[in-house]
């Protein structure tokens, strides 16, 4: 919460100080998903260290906003704000946080189980993630705007949609060549790059699950 | 004042504590129902602003009702009075929309039969015309305010946290407005009747001069007051959850919307101002707040397509012009010749 707590002045308001706070959960859900490509990155050019180094950073960032979210929470109802949309912003932080998981349990199960990444299969399990990625940053876009301007929530949801969309077939194309590849000789070994496609595809579908709370949301709060 | 004068006055208290507990809770209604404003804040702002209003500036349309007839005997003020109570109680039970304008007005109507006394065909005539002006002014103005309001919000990206704290301010002040426009338009329905026959006469109070009316006023104020803090809380959170789905900007929307239509129809400084402008000028008379604030409901959801316009809502308007003053005609006029024959009361000079 260092960045919060240099912004945070003596005589910043309540509702200011809120603000910051939920604009720092929203810059940690970035800042996750970037490290997140930053990760598989380095795992992909059998960096270790770099990659053991990202995935530590994005155990902490993803601490910091569980704490960060209950505190935001606690606030919402201890001080009486917003009332009206009170449980739909609620909503809106308990699913972003599942983004949060979903990224964290990536790179701990890349940590854990240390997959065998075939060099035929490389180039695809990176554009996965940065399509996933894509879709998270996209993400972070329409709930800010959700916050300041709503009538641009729907572009940037649109373009969640179709990076979801985009990280689905090239899960598909890389289940596919992982099943009929003769490279790969043992079954267990392709169910295992079956089960990390999916497991990085899932940050995505988290992605758009958020995204279609935020579209009734922001029908919800529209004059 | 003899102590027959404050039992007579005793209905016109009841119309007060009824003003209070209804028509005040409608302009917090939507705030508190959805916890923007608190209970305690709703009413303490409803009690102060609707005895200010009333004081300051409610000789206006009671004068607009007095032409209508002047009842010039304490007895019969006593029964017109709690004849348009009567009538808007039983029209509560029986769930239809009622407005305490439309309740004095047939009373007063009934009072000019008994007494022979002619019913201004004018004053009549101006009166009716602003139930129907009254919606349909509420609904224009909240539409256009509703773009406005709209507008300002997608120019100025205003951060939902922060909207809400001025969300906040804006009903609270809008609820300032609408509770003196309630106090300056409506306590003439509570205590107008009782200005020709008042029992009161001017005081003087450190410097300060109360007339006759204006005690009357304020008096009426007080048992507003009353209204508000024992039985609105329970009105509010009815209308604010139950009745009317509104989002508290949409809300702030409807309470300015209907406080404006019923300054319009209450301000002497208002209307003298567009006389001087060679302008026509808006009646003094009591309006319906509720059903302003039913018209101005209707011009959110017109200016936000129509979707959910509810036709029903229309027709119980419609009905409510005829049922309501009917009923508090016969009403009076039946309770005025018990009070004459049966109780020896003088109901009219």
């Amino acid at each position: 919460m260092k960045k919060t707590d240099e912004t945070r002045g003596l005589f910043t308001s309540k509702a200011k100080t809120l603000q910051l706070d939920m604009d720092r959960l929203f810059s940690l859900v970035d800042q996750c998903a970037l490290l997140l490509e930053e990760a598989v990155k380095k795992y992909l050019q059998d960096k270790r260290d770099g990659f053991e180094e990202k995935t530590a950073e994005i155990d902490k960032m993803e601490h910091e906003a569980d704490n960060l979210r209950r505190d935001i929470k606690h606030r919402l109802y201890a001080e009486m704000l917003i009332p009206d949309s009170r449980g739909d912003v609620l909503g809106l932080l308990e699913t972003l946080d599942n983004v949060l998981d979903t990224t964290k349990h990536v790179t701990m199960s890349f940590s854990i189980e240390r997959p065998d990444i075939y060099p035929f299969l490389k180039e695809d399990f990176l554009e996965l993630t940065e399509n996933c990625v894509k879709a998270v940053l996209e993400l972070t876009l329409a709930v800010r705007a959700f916050f300041r301007e709503l009538y641009r929530v729907t572009e940037h949801l649109d373009k969640v949609h179709f990076w979801e969309h985009e990280a689905d077939v090239i899960e598909e194309r890389l289940k596919r060549k992982a099943f009929t590849s003769d490279e790969i000789e043992l079954f267990s070994k392709r169910v295992h790059m079956r089960y990390f496609a999916e497991r990085i595809s899932m940050v995505a579908d988290e992605a758009e699950a958020v995204a279609e709370r935020l579209a009734v949301y922001a029908i919800k709060r529209n004059m | 004042m003899p102590f027959a004068g404050l039992i007579f006055l005793t209905s016109g208290l009841y119309m007060g504590w009824s003003l209070g507990a209804n028509d005040a809770a409608n302009i917090f209604g939507t705030a508190v129902g959805t916890r923007m404003v608190s209970f305690r804040t709703a009413a303490i702002i409803s009690a102060v602003f609707i005895t200010i209003g009333a004081v300051i500036s409610g000789a206006g349309a009671a004068k607009g009702l007095g032409a209508l007839g002047a009842v010039n005997a304490l007895p019969g003020s006593f029964v017109v009075s709690a004849a348009a109570a009567t009538t808007v109680l039983w029209m509560t039970r029986a769930g239809l929309p009622v407005s305490t304008t439309q309740a004095i007005v047939g009373a007063i109507v009934g009072w000019n039969l008994f007494s022979g006394y002619p019913t201004d065909q004018e004053a009549l005539t101006r009166i009716v015309g602003t139930w129907i002006y009254g919606p349909i002014l509420g609904a224009a103005i909240a539409f256009a305010l509703f773009f406005v309001v709209r507008f300002a919000l997608n120019r100025l990206n205003i951060h939902l946290i922060r909207l809400d704290k001025y969300t906040r301010t804006a009903l609270i002040l809008a609820g300032v407005f609408g509770s003196y426009s309630l106090g300056a338009n409506n306590m003439a329905n509570v205590v107008g009747v009782f200005v020709p026959a008042s029992p009161f006469v001017d005081l003087s109070v450190l410097g300060v001069t109360l007339t006759g009316t204006q005690q009357l006023f304020l008096i009426g104020g007080l048992a507003t007051a009353v209204g508000v803090v024992t039985y609105s809380r329970r009105v509010m959170m009815t209308v604010g959850s139950a009745l009317f789905k509104l989002s508290p900007v949409t809300a702030f929307v409807v309470i300015a919307a209907t406080a404006t239509v019923l300054f319009l129809f209450a301000s002497e400084g208002l209307e003298a101002w567009l006389q001087g402008m060679g302008l026509p000028s808006f009646p003094l008379v009591p309006v319906s707040q509720s059903q302003a604030a039913v018209g101005a409901i209707i011009g959110v959801s017109l200016a936000k397509g129509g979707k959910n316009l509810n036709l029903t809502v229309l027709r119980n308007i419609v009905m409510g012009w005829i049922a309501t003053p009917t009923s508090a005609a016969v009403l009076s006029y039946v309770a005025l010749f018990f009070m004459q024959n049966v109780f020896m009361q003088q109901v009219y000079v």
